[in-house]
């Protein structure tokens, strides 16, 4: 028997808008449900229903019944009786799902003394044993801190250890892992898997990353515009969506297995809640759209078995056996001139050369005083050829950012050399550097904040050309905002007027107004949904190609980086790791740290997956502060604890420099026993026996 | 944390001397103590005048600077000096600080204490009926002057008396000496009760105004949603989690209207008649005064420092994001 039954529940907040329209599902006991959709597709607002937590003002209808008792319209009285007990949730960011003036420990007792008659000293008891099954190394000391103590993966190791207090029947987890790196994802989804063991709970996983579900989720509801477009085992709806909707969400993501070419991108926007399209709110963006479509809302209905599907042609798909790849049109991207003169005879755009930057730590509110060195970046080289990118991935708070910084300030290091253009930063006059700028472009991660909400548009994208003096922009104002898929007439509109993806394409107009030669990329996709991301990476790769470009882009997502960059730089605690070509650096991982980072990463493909065997670190990033000594990686490194103690000695004692791999032309790691490992492909080996 | 309150109690102490030296000069430079001496009848002869004028350390025959180190060498052994007609500053300030300090304390914790609670209120019912009487309830009273307010008060008390045909609520002085014992220490209560009100006032409409933003800042915050998520009742989730969230920028204001409160109510002591440090002020200026001036300045700047400090104290020990290890 079903744990959980949702019939029909529709959520509408105060302006008629509704954010669920009729969602139905059921979870049994030790299933987890994947439910997946885009940002205001109403995955969130759905279980927030559940759970009887909206805001006064929505109305709710309906049915959720909890081992056949309905939830909806139940008093408070009663609903207490169910939150956290027989309900429990994991909430995305747990920086903000922590109240910060408590302890995390007195937190999780006062969940559990809600439910359970105890006495203070036994919950606080019960916490630190909580915490101590989550894996939080010294739990009873770490129960005493407060929530601006713990790490973000700890935090939601906490969060998790919170929800199962009183041993829930059901788990709905929001978005659990996405503001975490990958190592620390991988994880928290262990944590979850052991507290789903350890209560058997039905888990409700809703997330957007396509990866997580695939090896998490028994069955998956895909969710567009508020309601459920097909749904079906996760077999069924990764190896044979019938839904254009799901199919073209399954293309679009980039595969760090997949192959080289465009992605394949969904055109438009998904519909907002206020004013849905007549019909099938998929319509307008769908490529086997039929007149039919527009006529009435298919309905999801049983589709052979256990799955059911919301599309008219789902037939049509099955008899034809269409794809994504086969349904939407793949657009084509002119190859490069440049790259085809080879690397070596190709002038370098920039070159970092042992560079530094450290930031002093203090201390005290009245009188600072320093306490200490922040090593953020620790002497990193790296250089970048006409016509490339390169890559520069790790985790938060690996020195990327501060990299970034570094390079576009165009001002002397505190160690080592920068050089752009043929020119050395630390030698140029402010003219020169001036007129450097000009050629030296950055896009920003976050398309919502990196643009003026009281400009224009045009006058956004033509700033750069008046502050270098450029009269009569207007032209060149329409010329850049056709080149990135945007038309003229938008300059006139203001950037709340645009979504996501046409946000940060203005984003990227602005950058190119000044034909620069070097374009960073900070993070330029990570804030955007998967389908409209696909169509970003392509102009961007497009733009490469056309104009000339070079790019150093940064990014934590891997996928995307194998997907956009030639060439990949791993950075670890402000130091270099790995560097080399994307197939150098993928296939044949030598560092220890990116073969742990590679096996990371979740593929959106269910069988690899379970398939899998992941490399798991152990604990966080150390404190920049006070790097260890010798090799930084040793601390968490899985390779450290497998060598001698003779062996070890070296990795203690001498920091490993990158170093040239044997039988390679550019492919380098910084460690004393680099070995090369296919991390990735060894799981298509396993697949096969 | 010792070293740091050791380097803080210096500052604070140059601060203080700076404040009160400032203020001795601008008294001592503007005041004339003379003129209260001077055409009266029968007249003084100008040497009683002058000697008695050095008695006091008030003539301005002697240079400013002279009088100034006088005053100061007196003020650091503790001897503020004489008033205009040869009191005891010190006796005088002994006296009124407490008379402030009965006043004000009651009516800046209840101003407080009943201000965040509304504010709290209007918060959770946004936009219902209760946030907007509470919200124009405020500024109607922000908006009339606290003379205005205590003066309405007192004509109403002395009508309802009148109309009672006897003293329900005293609206003048700070006790009826006639009374003793258990008598007086009600009569007392009474004889609080109007300027309480007066001075708490303004302070509920202001506290309430300022939470409700605090609160609701935090209402829409995710840690509300999880204490709510973990089986806890709204009404815990609001007071345990949110309110005591969004009291700590309010902390801060209370500590400075705490320490400042006493010589901040020179309308509500004048007007109900009690000699408080604000009526004292207004007293000495136009007594031409300098001493006294000068020794309730002193006082302020200790107290707007006190208030600092406490104001830190205070949300250290509410936020432990900003505790000093």
């Amino acid at each position: 028997m079903s744990i959980l039954e949702v019939k029909d529940l529709t959520v509408t907040f105060p302006g008629g808008i509704q954010a669920v329209r009729g969602v139905s599902y059921e979870v049994e006991r030790g299933e987890v449900l994947g439910i997946v959709g885009e940002s205001g597709s109403g995955k969130s607002v759905t279980s927030l229903a559940i759970m009887g937590l909206l805001h006064r003002n929505a109305v709710v209808s309906g049915s959720v019944k909890l081992h056949g008792r309905e939830l909806i319209g139940m008093k408070e009285d009663e609903l207490i009786k169910v939150r956290g007990k027989s309900i429990s949730m994991i909430f995305q960011d747990p920086l903000s799902a922590f109240t910060p003036v408590y302890t995390i420990g007195d937190q999780i007792a006062e969940a559990v003394r809600v439910h359970q008659k105890m006495n203070k000293d036994k919950a606080a008891k019960r916490a630190v044993e909580l915490l101590d099954l989550v894996g939080i190394p010294h739990p009873d000391v770490r129960a005493k801190a407060f929530p601006h103590e713990f790490s973000g993966g700890m935090r939601q190791r906490a969060m998790i250890a919170m929800a199962i207090a009183n041993d829930p029947d059901l788990l709905i987890c929001d978005e659990p892992t996405t503001a975490l790196d990958v190592t620390i994802q991988a994880q928290v989804l262990e944590v979850l898997k052991t507290a789903q063991q350890e209560t058997g709970a039905g888990i409700v996983m809703i997330t957007h990353d396509l990866g997580v579900i695939a090896g998490m989720a028994d069955r998956v509801l895909v969710m567009y515009a508020g309601r459920p477009v097909e749904q079906g085992s996760v077999d069924d709806i990764y190896y044979r969506p019938r839904m254009p909707y799901t199919m073209g969400l399954l293309a679009s993501i980039p595969r760090i297995d997949g192959e080289e070419g465009a992605l394949v991108p969904i055109e438009g926007n998904p519909p907002s809640p206020a004013s849905l399209p007549p019909g099938c709110p998929f319509a307008p963006r769908c490529p086997m759209k039929v007149d039919l479509c527009d006529e009435e809302e298919p309905p999801l209905v049983p589709f052979g078995g256990e799955r059911h599907v919301a599309c008219i042609r789902a037939q049509e798909i099955e008899h034809k056996g269409l794809t994504g790849a086969d349904v939407f049109p793949v657009p084509m991207i002119p190859p490069s001139d440049v790259v085809r003169v080879p690397r070596a005879e190709r002038p370098t755009v920039l070159e970092l050369n042992d560079m530094i930057r450290h930031y002093p730590l203090m201390k005290g509110a009245v009188f600072k005083r320093r306490v200490g060195t922040v090593h953020a970046v620790d002497g990193i080289s790296f250089d970048i050829a006409e016509g490339e990118t390169l890559a520069l991935v790790g985790e938060s708070g690996c020195g990327k950012t501060t990299t970034l910084q570094q390079i576009m300030q165009l001002a002397p290091p505190q160690g080592g050399r920068v050089v752009v253009l043929g020119k050395d930063s630390a030698e140029i006059d402010s003219a020169t550097r001036r007129a450097l700028r000009r050629d030296v472009q950055i896009v920003f991660q976050d398309p919502m904040a990196a643009l003026d909400p009281r400009m224009p548009v045009g006058d956004i994208i033509a700033e750069p050309l008046r502050a270098h003096g450029r009269k009569n922009v207007q032209a060149r104002v329409a010329e850049l905002l056709d080149l990135v898929g945007l038309a003229p007439e938008h300059a006139e509109r203001y950037p709340q007027q645009f979504s996501g993806g046409q946000r940060q394409r203005i984003g990227i107009a602005r950058a190119l107004a000044l034909e620069p030669k070097l374009v960073v990329l900070d993070e330029p996709v990570s804030a955007l949904d998967v389908s409209i991301q696909a169509g970003v990476i392509n102009l961007l790769e497009e733009l490469k190609n056309t104009l000339g470009l070079s790019y150093l882009f940064v990014a934590h997502d891997l996928a995307v980086v194998r997907h956009l960059a030639d060439r990949v730089a791993v950075m670890y605690l402000g130091k270099i790791a790995e560097i080399g070509t994307v197939e150098n650096v993928y296939d044949h991982p030598a560092h220890p740290y990116t073969q742990a980072l590679l096996s990371a990463i979740p593929l959106p493909d269910p069988e690899l997956e379970r398939s899998r065997k992941r490399i798991l670190l152990e604990g966080d990033l150390p404190s920049p502060a006070d790097p260890p000594s010798g090799c930084r990686f040793r601390t968490r490194c899985p390779k450290f604890a497998r060598l001698s103690e003779a062996e070890r000695r070296r990795c203690v004692d001498e920091e490993p420099s990158v170093a040239r791999l044997a039988n390679t032309v550019d492919h380098g790691a910084a460690c004393h026993y680099a070995e090369e490992i296919e991390v990735i492909t060894a799981s298509d080996d396993q697949e096969e026996k | 944390m010792g070293k740091y309150l050791l380097r803080r109690l210096a500052i604070n102490v140059i601060l203080v001397a700076l404040a009160a030296s400032l203020a001795y000069m601008l008294a001592a430079t503007t005041m004339n103590p003379r003129a209260t001496y001077q055409g009266r009848q029968p007249p003084i002869p100008e040497a009683v005048i002058d000697q008695t004028l050095d008695a006091y350390n008030l003539n301005d025959k002697t240079p400013v600077l002279q009088r100034y180190a006088t005053w100061a060498s007196g003020v650091i052994t503790g001897d503020f000096g004489k008033t205009w007609n040869g009191g005891s500053v010190n006796a005088e300030m002994g006296r009124r600080i407490f008379v402030s300090l009965r006043l004000l304390l009651i009516g800046t914790v209840l101003g407080f204490a009943v201000g965040v609670a509304l504010g709290a209120v209007s918060a959770v019912r946004q936009y219902k009926l209760s946030d907007r009487l509470i919200g124009v309830s405020s500024f109607v009273i922000m908006a009339i002057p606290v003379f205005v307010l205590a003066t309405l008060l007192a004509i109403a008390t002395y009508n309802l008396n009148r109309g009672l045909g006897f003293t329900l609520i005293e609206y003048t002085g700070e006790y009826n000496p006639r009374l003793s014992g258990w008598d007086q220490f009600l009569n007392r209560l009474n004889h609080l009760i109007l300027p309480t009100i007066s001075l708490s006032l303004g302070s509920i409409a202001f506290y309430s105004r300022i939470q409700r933003n605090m609160m609701l800042d935090v209402l829409g915050q995710d840690f509300v949603r999880t204490a709510m998520a973990k089986g806890l009742r709204r009404r815990t989730a609001l007071t345990k989690h949110a309110l005591r969230t969004a009291l700590i920028p309010s902390a801060t204001y209370f500590a400075f209207a705490f320490g400042t409160m006493f010589t901040g109510a020179i309308f509500t002591e004048k007007i109900f008649a009690w000699h408080g440090m604000g009526a004292w002020l207004v007293d000495a200026i136009n007594a031409q005064d300098v001493n006294s001036v000068a020794a309730v300045t002193f006082f302020t700047a200790i107290c707007v420092l006190f208030a600092a400090f406490l104001s830190d104290l205070l949300v250290a020990a509410l936020d432990p994001r900003v505790r000093v290890s």
